[in-house]
């Protein structure tokens, strides 16, 4: 079952490493729109600096559900989605598998890019990491969740718009803890406790999603 | 189905076949309809009653003079609009693990009323917030809560509009409403939260005027009202849908 | 071995087929004939469970396949109308992830060797670079590596493909069959299989 499940990641990110342009179009979405806030609200350094922590969670946010758009469309449009299904493993841990290999490819380097966009808010050093914590603890209940909507808006007219309406209520409780953790610490408090609730949400939804995910999938594909 | 209530209770077995029985949309089309009519003279008496209190008996408060009466209307429509959700979410997963159409055709039916105590709630917390604290929109915990709930019920409805085939838009829907439910206490505390950490205990809408004893019997006369409009609003819609599908 | 009981499928509110019971046995050949739209990919998915039918059930060995879900999809193998491969990979790589994905792990000798036998030579060329035939050919090797799944659902595995490649798909079924499996295949044409009995199933 495990090696089935690995197999199944290698190939995802084997596509994606053979066609990264999607996978770099999400990340350059993700620049490009925290880029967009000082244009919008202006570049006041102590007002950039308080916002910073919501935009660029923000920013994550939007940029995982222009992702997530392509995790089962592709497969569904080439067959590949089919045999998934009929494989010898359960669904639930093929989509967790599916779920891991795309947030490798569009959550882990949005943590890895956030200390650049921390710079161009002018956030002190200090708290990058809490900023990267939460969006490493964050990002993977971001996949998680928006996988279900992607599972179940497959194959509709207008799913990318859908999938937004449908995933982002959903998404608030875990923008709240993350933006929120960072701003706690950048007021001189503990953060702890919300990094420790997104924790618990991460392992919730790890255990709890792919089975939604699971019968989501099959109930699109019947 | 709660509804049955009134059905003869001759023994344990002829009962379980009676509730089998309502399960089919075509049976439960003429109880739906009279249960409806009754719900509807319930609804209209009892939001007499219940407006009467607020407006009339029940004093006026120290603090925000008549203006606080709209929670006569907005704090029983944020209540019921809450209790649908899950309502909503019971009837949908009880259609996805029994395969039973009623029931999925029940989730569907309640989406659109529970989006309009919602819609209301919000409409009537603006119309609260204007005079009390200056701005129609002061991102207080619960209309935030309101608002996300809209969204959840928004999207339940846009999903199943846009599947074509019924049974998948059923069982979609199912997905979602389910997931939404087990989201929702997790969405209100973390707004809660949200709420604590940037405004402080400032503004607050929860924190409505001591209840004096009238004010709750109005709030709760108003949520019986609106309980049994929904009732009846619901069981209309519901009998739109069977006539549509079968 | 497979059996079909009662079955009953609509689409878009058109009854596709009702009352539909059959039984297979090994070694025997099952051919769905009709028309485009006929409900034929609809049974065969039916068949392989990735569509719940509206009544009835299907049975393998005796058991509801809703009830056995991995443990049937471990005992078959499905090819749907599209090829079911990654553009962006290999044909080798593509045949050697299937293979893994059913529990059947292959070698990569053996995976060449399949392709070869379809002729298709194991390059790193992307099947995004291959022809439509060609792309055909790469999904039905898969075949010769899956000897050991007793169930084989093919959906049109003629389509598209030139007289060697159907020539050989004919006689992979063929030894299939003779090795006691069983097949179900749906198909517009006529072929020519050798197998001990050979069922013909009209939808519409």
């Amino acid at each position: 079952m495990i090696s089935i499940a690995r197999t199944l990641v290698a190939r995802d990110l084997r596509v994606v490493l053979r066609r990264p342009g999607d996978a770099a179009t999400a990340l350059l979405f993700f620049v490009i729109v925290a880029s967009l806030f000082p244009l919008g609200i202006g570049a006041e350094p102590n007002l950039l600096r308080a916002v910073a922590p919501g935009v660029i969670w923000v920013a994550a946010l939007l940029s995982s559900m222009l992702s997530l758009q392509r995790l089962f469309a592709a497969d569904h449009a080439d067959g590949t989605l089919e045999q998934m299904l009929l494989a010898a493993a359960p669904l639930g841990v093929l989509s967790a598998a599916k779920v891991l290999a795309h947030w490798l490819v569009s959550g882990l380097p949005v943590v890895a890019l956030a200390p650049l966009l921390a710079l161009q808010y002018d956030l002190a050093p200090e708290l990058w990491g809490t900023l990267a914590l939460s969006l490493l603890l964050g990002t993977p209940v971001l996949s998680f969740i928006g996988a279900i909507g992607a599972a179940l808006t497959l194959g509709l007219r207008g799913a990318g718009v859908l999938l937004a309406l449908l995933v982002l209520p959903l998404y608030v409780p875990v923008l709240i803890l993350g933006a929120g953790s960072v701003e706690m610490a950048a007021a001189g408090l503990a953060a702890g406790a919300q990094l420790q609730v997104l924790g618990a949400l991460l392992v919730v939804s790890a255990a709890f999603a792919p089975w939604a995910i699971a019968a989501a999938l099959r109930i699109s594909t019947e | 189905m709660g509804h049955c209530g009134g059905i003869a209770d001759i023994d344990g077995m002829s009962t379980a076949i009676r509730w089998f029985w309502f399960a089919s949309p075509q049976t439960f089309f003429p109880l739906a309809g009279r249960i409806a009519a009754v719900c509807w003279g319930l609804a209209a008496a009892l939001a007499a009653v219940g407006l009467y209190i607020g407006f009339f008996v029940a004093p006026t408060d120290a603090q925000q003079g008549e203006v606080y009466r709209i929670i006569f209307i907005h704090v029983p429509a944020a209540w019921m609009s809450m209790f649908l959700y899950l309502v909503m979410a019971f009837w949908a997963a009880i259609g996805l693990a029994f395969n039973t159409r009623l029931s999925a055709m029940m989730a569907s039916a309640i989406a659109p009323t529970g989006a309009l105590f919602t819609f209301l709630a919000l409409w009537t917390g603006a119309l609260w917030g204007r005079p009390t604290w200056g701005a129609y929109w002061v991102w207080d915990a619960r209309l935030t809560s309101e608002l996300i709930l809209l969204f959840l019920y928004l999207g339940f409805m846009a999903l199943q509009a846009s599947i074509d085939d019924p049974r998948r838009a059923d069982r979609a829907g199912a997905v979602l409403a389910i997931v939404g439910a087990v989201n929702v206490p997790i969405i209100y505390y973390s707004v809660q939260w949200w709420n604590t950490l940037h405004q402080g205990a400032s503004v607050s809408l929860t924190r409505a005027p001591s209840m004096a004893s009238t004010m709750l019997t109005g709030m709760l006369v108003m949520s019986l009202a609106f309980w049994a409009y929904a009732i009846a609003a619901v069981l209309m819609r519901v009998r739109c849908i069977i006539r549509e599908r079968e | 071995m497979l059996e079909a009981v009662g079955l009953e499928c609509a689409r878009q509110r058109r009854a596709l087929f009702a009352g539909l019971a059959f039984a297979l046995a090994p070694g025997e050949l099952l051919r769905v004939a009709g028309e485009n739209g006929a409900g034929k990919t609809t049974l065969l998915k039916v068949l392989a469970g990735l569509l719940d039918p509206d009544a009835g059930e299907v049975r393998w060995q005796g058991r509801p396949i809703r009830a056995l879900r991995e443990e049937f999809a471990r005992q078959l193998v499905f090819l749907g109308h599209a090829p079911a491969v990654k553009d962006e990979l290999s044909a080798a790589e593509n045949l050697s992830v299937a293979c893994e994905l059913a529990g059947r792990p292959a070698s990569p000798q053996s995976v060449r060797e399949a392709l070869e036998r379809y002729g298709l030579p194991a390059e790193p060329r992307p099947v995004r670079r291959l022809s439509q035939g060609q792309r055909r050919r790469a999904a039905l090797a898969r075949l010769v590596l899956s000897a050991d799944a007793p169930l084989w659902l093919l959906d049109e595995p003629f389509a598209a493909l030139d007289a060697a490649a159907a020539r050989l798909t004919e006689s992979l079924i063929g030894r299939h069959l003779a090795a006691g499996g069983a097949v179900v295949y749906s198909t517009h044409q006529e072929a020519s299989i050798e197998a001990a009995v050979h069922r013909v199933l009209q939808l519409g």
